[in-house]
């Protein structure tokens, strides 16, 4: 223990690493995937090639992914932008199945009835269809949000430092300890991540008791 | 629902994911973090980027440099346990980092394969010739780490091996174990080598990849029998602490590997040479063997600790 | 590129011998079938019974998403260095580490699968005078079954790819092709691999899909097509 003591500067650091990786591609993710999913809910080629595509993606190796996207991007192949684009990516692809399938799930007549109400499609979208995806895509975001933050690590293989970097280094020198931590702060992320998700979904939704029952599906 | 689809919105039927992607990766979420910006440094005088291979003695090497540089004033950013040579060599040709500690046989053979030099000067020299423009090398050091074949003293006495020469002879097929790179490289003392230095044929070698850089998973694997041979840096304390017995190498397939600093030219300047080469001066075997100790033994001591006390020991900082 | 690839699959040493395809994409599903095996044997036991009886939701569900935080190169070398297994044992922590990935998927797709029967459809076969063994084996199983799948799929996706670790502590699989060039940064070999990797994932994956819509009863399949 005195080791987690003296290397605290260390584990700190590595922590922020970690989370500047995962945050902006779970944040983006959701940002890129609802619109995404939205639009293409009432064009069923398009959709059919955004959930394809996303399935495609989900079963590249993680490793893979990072090595040749220098090689799309242009970057430098020790570029933190490598790991982030493909966690962001990864966290898309889930994301994206999960919008739409809480687009396709609101009853059309909650449709008809705001129409009817005279609401604008840009309002309805607003103030009716994200309401009522709310829920289950939340639940999607906690799903993204953990797998996420465990999938970050595999960057210390390519060099990107993480929470990872404990466990190459930990493993290198059979150093039991290390790698508990790393793994010990991946979950304790995870935990403060969800339930700061968890509480915004409350804020922004208290409707939402479904988002309990939502979340236990996912 | 499907009537409702406007021909407009089939546009996005040729919509992927890509260009979107490739939109957001051109502002960059790191432009504040300087250890990501290695390729932005401007040239000789500047910050530098010091990096490292994946194993413990080249990441405290790598802290020896940096430290030495910071305590002459300089910026230092610090790219860690990058991968293999391919990887950061790759890394230093395109800038991402500036100067990493090297070993001067296998650094020879990677731009060389065909390079037969034996003795650790006529070494130097060759690798002077081989080296690519754009790298310079610092003074090298007495230090040395190399690959190194190991059994346990078992397998040394029943099979009476003590040395690479008497492999061809061995009866059965020869389990080895190592960092994947062995099986990968036609340069440098992997399999390839064995074979044609010391004539162990291909088929007779059965080897197990393991990514741990020698380290314990390579040693356990040797020690408990799964493997006969294991090629483990000869700067590993357990080397001696199992009782292993390092196979001799009379044809030199290992070529001499003296630490020496790889720097890329543009970031060379007289400062940086001469904090770097007073590390170089006084590193001997005997100190990274120390150093490792400390790294991968009870005390687990990290690189940056390892590096800070051998330099204020040395009177470097 | 492509014509890189093109020549790494044309090379007919690529397809015979320990380091070949064939005896790669063989180890890489047996590692693959062994974990989602034992994970079924976890999972489907305790699914079901959540689902029957609803109990004990809430504390599988916190189970689920705690196991998924799990980072898999972390519990991985943890297990290799604890359980201070040799080389020729390095399948246990390999199968532990990826059993755990396989678990939450299948247990969801078992429990929700159940929950979504009908009340009334359980109701009725309890009151036309069914046992529990029947209710749940001639009602609730058949009627489960597409849903239970669908973590399946979810599951064997997720195996599939992550089964490239397995190569990180020294075993073999199809994830041999990442790590040996990664040592040595061949991008051709990269890239074979991966494709080879998500081929197999997606053939999998439409192969289950095809047994899922199979296994969809008959009287489901009508009513569903109804409702959409």
């Amino acid at each position: 223990m005195t080791w987690v003591w003296t290397n605290r500067d260390l584990i700190v650091g590595l922590t922020a690493q970690h989370l500047l990786l995962a945050l902006p591609s779970i944040v983006l993710s959701l940002l890129l995937a609802v619109p995404l999913a939205r639009l293409t809910l009432r064009a069923p080629a398009a959709r059919r090639l955004l959930l394809g595509t996303s399935s495609v993606l989900y079963a590249i190796p993680s490793l893979a992914l990072f090595v040749v996207l220098p090689g799309v991007l242009g970057t430098g192949i020790l570029d933190p932008l490598n790991v982030l684009v493909a966690l962001t990516l990864y966290a898309m692809a889930l994301m994206v199945r999960t919008a739409s399938e809480a687009f396709a799930a609101i009853e059309p007549d909650v449709l008809l009835s705001a129409t009817a109400q005279g609401h604008g499609r840009w309002q309805r979208f607003v103030a009716v269809e994200l309401p009522q995806a709310g829920p289950a895509i939340l639940a999607g975001l906690r799903v993204v949000s953990a797998s996420t933050l465990s999938l970050v690590s595999v960057g210390a293989l390519i060099g990107v430092q993480s929470l990872g970097t404990l466990f190459t280094e930990g493993y290198a020198r059979g150093f039991l300890l290390e790698i508990a931590v790393g793994i010990v702060a991946t979950v304790l992320l995870a935990v403060a991540l969800d339930l700061l998700i968890l509480g915004i979904g409350r804020a922004t939704m208290p409707w939402a008791g479904i988002v309990q029952r939502a979340g236990a599906v996912a | 629902m499907a009537n409702q689809s406007l021909p407009r919105r089939s546009l996005l039927a040729g919509l992927t994911l890509a260009p979107l992607l490739g939109a957001c990766s051109s502002s960059d979420p790191f432009a504040s973090n300087p250890a990501a910006t290695g390729s932005g440094t401007s040239g000789a005088g500047g910050p530098v980027t010091v990096g490292s291979a994946n194993f413990p003695e080249s990441e405290i090497i790598g802290e020896l440099y940096a430290q030495a540089l910071e305590a002459k004033g300089r910026t230092v950013q610090r790219r860690m346990q990058i991968g293999a040579r391919e990887v950061y060599l790759s890394a230093l040709a395109e800038g991402s980092i500036d100067l990493i500690a090297e070993y001067t046989g296998n650094l020879l053979g990677y731009y060389d394969k065909s390079a037969t030099p034996t003795g650790a000067d006529e070494v130097a020299e060759a690798l002077a010739a081989a080296l690519p423009a754009e790298f310079a090398l610092l003074d090298i050091a007495q230090a040395e780490d190399k690959d190194s074949y190991n059994v346990t003293a078992e397998f040394s006495t029943k099979h009476g091996i003590t040395s690479l020469a008497d492999l061809a002879g061995y009866p059965g097929t020869l389990r080895i174990g190592g960092n994947p790179e062995l099986a990968q490289r036609d340069y440098g003392p992997g399999l390839v080598g064995l074979t044609r230095v010391y004539g162990v044929p291909a088929e007779r070698m059965a080897f197990t990849p393991i990514s741990d850089g020698g380290g314990p998973l390579t040693i356990r694997a040797l020690a408990k029998g799964d493997v006969d041979l294991a090629n483990i840096f000869s700067t590993t304390p357990a080397i001696k602490e199992q009782g292993f017995v390092t196979l001799e190498d009379p044809k030199h397939l290992i070529t001499p590997q003296n630490v020496v600093p790889l720097v890329a030219k543009a970031k060379l300047d007289d400062d940086l040479a001469s904090a770097i080469n007073a590390v170089q001066r006084v590193l001997t075997t005997d100190d990274l063997l120390a150093m490792n100790g400390r790294n991968a033994g009870d005390e687990k001591a990290q690189p940056r600790q390892i590096a800070a006390d051998w330099l204020k020991s040395k009177g470097l900082v | 590129m492509i014509a890189a690839l093109a020549q790494w699959f044309g090379d007919a040493s690529r397809w015979a011998g320990a380091d070949g395809i064939p005896q790669r994409l063989v180890e890489h599903l047996a590692y693959s079938a062994l974990a989602l095996a034992i994970a079924a044997l976890i999972a489907v036991p305790l699914g079901l019974w959540i689902g029957h009886t609803g109990k004990g939701e809430r504390i599988v569900v916190l189970l689920s998403s705690g196991l998924r935080s799990l980072p898999t190169l972390g519990l991985l070398t943890f297990l290799v260095i604890v359980l201070d297994v040799s080389l020729g044992q390095v399948l246990i922590p390999v199968t532990v580490v990826l059993t755990i990935l396989a678990v939450p998927p299948l247990l969801a797709g078992c429990y929700s699968g159940l929950q979504a029967v009908p009340r009334e459809v359980v109701q009725a076969a309890v009151a036309g005078g069914h046992s529990t063994t029947q209710v749940v084996t001639a009602v609730e199983l058949p009627n489960a079954l597409p849903m239970m799948i669908a973590g399946l799929r979810s599951a064997a996706l997720q195996v599939l790819a992550t089964t490239s670790v397995a190569a990180y502590v020294g075993l073999g699989g199809l994830g041999r092709y990442l790590f040996d060039a990664l040592g040595v940064q061949d991008y051709t070999k990269m890239l074979a691999g991966a494709l080879l990797i998500c081929a197999l994932a997606l053939l999998t994956d439409g192969l289950l899909a095809l047994l899922q819509r199979l296994l969809t009863p008959a009287g489901v399949r009508l009513e569903r097509a109804r409702n959409h």
